[in-house]
């Protein structure tokens, strides 16, 4: 047993058990936080397969933006009323049916194929070639992406203050 | 067949990480139908995006999809980020018009 394999066992635990936790908790503040948990794994799991860059930005923007952005959800719909954060749960046996049966049908479409497996190679100049794909293969998604993020700020930003004027 | 099914089991790979994500696939999928809250709904395709996000990535490192493997998982991290602030925005304006956020309650289309 080397230590990769360690790792990824531990980090397979925390990953998958912290996500049971999210679905299956009654109160959404702790789903919320075993999501993090989940995401934190998440990122472990991309720093295990040399995707460095890609797991800083899954900590930066997942857990420090997203799941900020849902603990500000929760706390504004709510308003404090420890009520509201109770969650109601339906359909819990035929849901559990259908997903069970996904992930088995999943993990049978996953281990019958032949994948077409290289020899791994071990990165250690990311960053760069990252760098140089943005600006050379990738550049028009690129811009296309930049512009989609000012239009969904900009979007976001109008709809939050519209409801605003609306109640006054 | 014992002793090669321990060998696979101490040597992870692709399939590993595979696995992994198909189970978050369906935890994050069971969260969508369960709930009944808009927040509960917007965290399980977090969870989804996130497990193919993970495959994304497995698949460059262990197949000849090399860095842009790397890539498709930044873009869908940006999609992810803004789609999580214009739906937490529609989620603020279902709040303010209908004081809940049940999903099952939210049924007229001219509020």
């Amino acid at each position: 047993m080397n230590l990769f394999a360690i790792i990824f066992y531990l980090f397979a635990i925390v990953t998958i058990g912290s996500a049971v936790i999210m679905v299956f908790s009654k109160n959404i503040v702790h789903s919320a936080f075993a999501l993090m948990f989940s995401l934190i794994g998440l990122a472990v799991f991309y720093v295990l397969l040399y995707a460095d860059f890609v797991a800083a930005t899954q900590l930066v923007v997942y857990v420090g933006g997203i799941l900020i952005l849902i603990l500000f959800g929760v706390m504004l719909t709510t308003q404090g009323i420890p009520e509201k954060l109770e969650v109601l749960i339906i359909n819990v046996w035929p849901s559990a049916i259908l997903s069970s049966l996904i992930a088995v049908i999943l993990f049978f479409v996953f281990t019958n194929t032949e994948w077409n497996l290289i020899q791994v190679v071990e990165r250690t100049e990311v960053v760069p070639e990252l760098g140089m794909l943005l600006i050379s293969k990738f550049l028009l998604p690129f811009q296309a992406i930049g512009v989609l993020l000012l239009i969904a700020i900009i979007g976001a930003m109008l709809m939050s203050t519209q409801s605003k004027r609306l109640n006054n | 067949m014992e002793n090669q099914f321990i060998y696979w089991l101490a040597n992870p790979g692709l399939n590993h990480f595979l696995m992994v994500s198909a189970l978050l696939f369906a935890l994050g999928l069971m969260a969508v139908i369960t709930r009944r809250n808009v927040i509960m709904v917007l965290m399980g395709v977090e969870l989804i995006l996130n497990s193919a996000n993970l495959n994304f990535v497995a698949f460059s490192h262990y197949t000849s999809l090399s860095l842009e493997g790397h890539m498709i998982a930044l873009f869908v991290i940006i999609i992810a980020s803004a789609e999580a602030a214009v739906a937490l925005a529609i989620i603020l304006n279902i709040y303010n018009r209908f004081r809940t956020i049940n999903v099952d309650e939210i049924s007229n289309l001219k509020g």
